[in-house]
């Protein structure tokens, strides 16, 4: 029965092959983002970035005795817009919990969190990888404290602690284990980081820690129910996420082959081996003891509240990417290029308001991007302004300057800046669309090569050979279209 | 409710709590002793109540997203037995 069931299933590509089939993975991931806001979740100290140690902490953050947590009215919008931007159920009421245990770099001894009653309840991402769309399910968004930082390395017998992140506000947003791939682990952060962005309610900076995320993976036998999964802690790059699951279900595998079996546990993922391993100290089961903390009233407000920050939602990439494909006649892929970030997408509608879209996007994502990349730097550093780049579009669109010429033109305005059709005026580098300048050319050319135009008679085909003489002659600024059709009718071909 | 010694420890070391034998035996016999008393609370059908969170009418009090707190590093380590450049120092944890 089971081995007729799995013969008219249809093998999926995500699956890994073992020594004993085929094999799924099953991923599901908490992802820890943080709230983008001026001051703490319950305090008033600032979230700022790279701070002295200690500086940013109140007495709040640091626990002193008879210290009240005051929630911040923008982190509770946030996190409201983010559930909205999921397409999620915002729930009016919720309640927070605390969650007890002891580290060094909690001086509470528990984080204000959410636990049964959340702020934010199921949503979905739409992703795509290669080309097939899916949809991955959220189980919930809750608001929750950070913890400080511990440094290990500034002593041989202690560990220096340092509350400036204590009690900055983290969104906390849990997907169902509907993920069965790395790539699509990876495509749903990367989506999700992209919504975030848009939205303005995380930076999403995995650089500074400012979204991380708990990568939950099992496997099991297609068909079969699920397995035991293990949880990878605190992995800070989308490239990171996908050797942890590659390398966390390979190890599941060859366990359950050899004979083994999991065991649940928290692993860390080392970078530099590219391996996970289990994190000892935490072997002790956790027993978080969760109950609703006595000094917050449960989180309430109004639908009306929920509609008002709906209406001021701006447009986020899925839309956007519609909107592109509809309007610009762009391709599906380059509308995802372009709405990946907000700055990247605002750019090119810059550059395409009033103009051909597809060109407009041809120069922004090959020639701008692939430069940009290249030195390293972001579109907002762009030496190269939407208006110039939209003006050398125009050059082009008007037959002005070829499009050989433009990448020229264009790595002038790079390096040296200006208004670029100032530049192609004072430079000559205007195509030339005379005709009779292009005669001049062609007639010099076939007097100089008698025996040139004897052999195109007969092979057609030398006339690219004329042609790339005519644009040397020209210094490239001769219409191609215009030298073609003169050297045909004086070629007799 | 009986609570064993095994619990009694497990909650002790939870808390970080450090308790002797003879403790843990009396505080065996306390805490399932305040159990029943709380157990019969349980007799009580409270399905249809929602949970008191308040005794008078009160909303949960909001700030505004402005910085009014914090640059105070050495008031904050002040109290800390040991701290080094406004670090608190601890026994090293290591994972």
């Amino acid at each position: 029965m089971n081995s007729q069931k799995v013969a008219e299933k249809p093998k999926s590509k995500n699956f890994i092959e073992g020594a004993t089939g085929d094999w799924e993975v099953i991923i599901g991931l908490e992802v820890h983002a943080q709230v983008a806001s001026n001051s703490k979740l319950f305090s008033g100290s600032s979230t700022g970035f790279g701070a002295p140690p200690n500086s940013h902490v109140s007495l709040v953050d640091a626990a002193m005795p008879g210290m009240l947590p005051v929630i911040n009215r923008e982190c509770v919008a946030q996190a409201i817009r983010t559930g909205l931007g999921l397409k999620a159920q915002i729930n009016t009421k919720s309640v927070f919990d605390r969650k007890n245990y002891f580290y060094p770099d909690l001086p509470q001894g528990y984080q204000i969190s959410q636990y049964k009653q959340p702020i934010v309840g199921e949503g979905e991402v739409e992703i795509t990888v290669d080309g097939e769309m899916l949809t991955v399910g959220v189980e919930r968004l809750h608001l929750e404290q950070d913890a400080g930082k511990s440094l290990h390395d500034q002593h041989p017998d202690y560990s220096y602690v340092d509350l400036n992140r204590s009690g900055v506000a983290l969104m906390e947003i849990v997907s169902k284990p509907d993920l069965r791939s790395s790539k699509q682990a990876q495509a749903y952060v990367t989506k999700l980081r992209s919504i975030l962005r848009y939205l303005g309610t995380s930076d999403g900076d995995m650089d500074k820690g400012n979204l991380r995320a708990d990568v939950n993976v099992s496997v099991r036998k297609p068909g079969d129910k699920l397995g035991t999964r293990c949880e990878i802690k605190n992995v800070n790059s989308i490239r990171f996420i996908g050797q942890a699951i590659e390398y966390e279900a390979r190890r599941q595998i060859d366990i359950i082959e050899d004979g083994g079996k999991i065991d649940q546990e928290t692993r860390l993922f080392d970078a530099a081996k590219g391996e996970t391993r289990s994190m000892r100290s935490k072997e002790e089961a956790h027993d978080y003891r969760y109950f609703p903390d006595p000094d917050l009233l449960p989180l309430e407000f109004s639908n009306d509240y929920v509609e008002e920050l709906k209406s001021k939602l701006p447009e986020l990439p899925d839309e956007k990417r519609a909107r592109f494909i509809e309007s610009f006649g762009l391709s599906a892929y380059d509308a995802d290029v372009l709405v990946a970030e907000r700055a990247s997408a605002d750019y090119f509608e810059k550059v395409a308001g009033g103009r051909d879209g597809k060109v407009a996007a041809n120069w922004v994502i090959n020639e701008l991007f692939g430069r940009l990349n290249k030195e390293g730097k972001a579109i907002e550093d762009s030496p190269v302004s939407s208006a110039q780049l939209g003006a050398i579009v125009d050059l082009i669109g008007s037959n002005a300057i070829s499009g050989k010429i433009a990448k020229d033109l264009f790595e002038i305005v790079w390096t040296e800046g200006g208004d670029p059709a100032e530049i192609v005026d004072k430079r000559g580098m205007k195509q030339v669309t005379d005709t009779g300048a292009i005669e001049k050319a062609v007639d010099a050319i076939i007097a100089a090569n008698p025996e040139k135009v004897e052999q195109a008679k007969a092979k057609p085909s030398m006339l690219g050979w004329f042609v790339g003489q005519v644009m040397k002659s020209t210094g490239g600024k001769a219409n191609p279209a215009a030298v073609n059709d003169i050297l045909k009718a004086k070629l007799g071909i | 409710m009986q609570v064993d010694e095994a619990t009694v420890r497990r909650i002790a070391r939870l808390a970080r709590i450090k308790i002797s034998d003879a403790e843990a035996k009396g505080l065996e016999k306390e805490l399932s002793g305040i159990l029943d008393w709380v157990a019969q609370l349980d007799e009580v059908d409270t399905s249809n109540v929602e949970p008191m969170t308040r005794v008078v009418a009160q909303k949960l009090k909001m700030r505004d997203d402005v910085v009014t707190d914090g640059e105070i590093a050495e008031q904050i380590v002040a109290n800390a037995p040991l701290a080094e450049d406004n670090f608190f120092v601890v026994p090293k944890v290591v994972e």
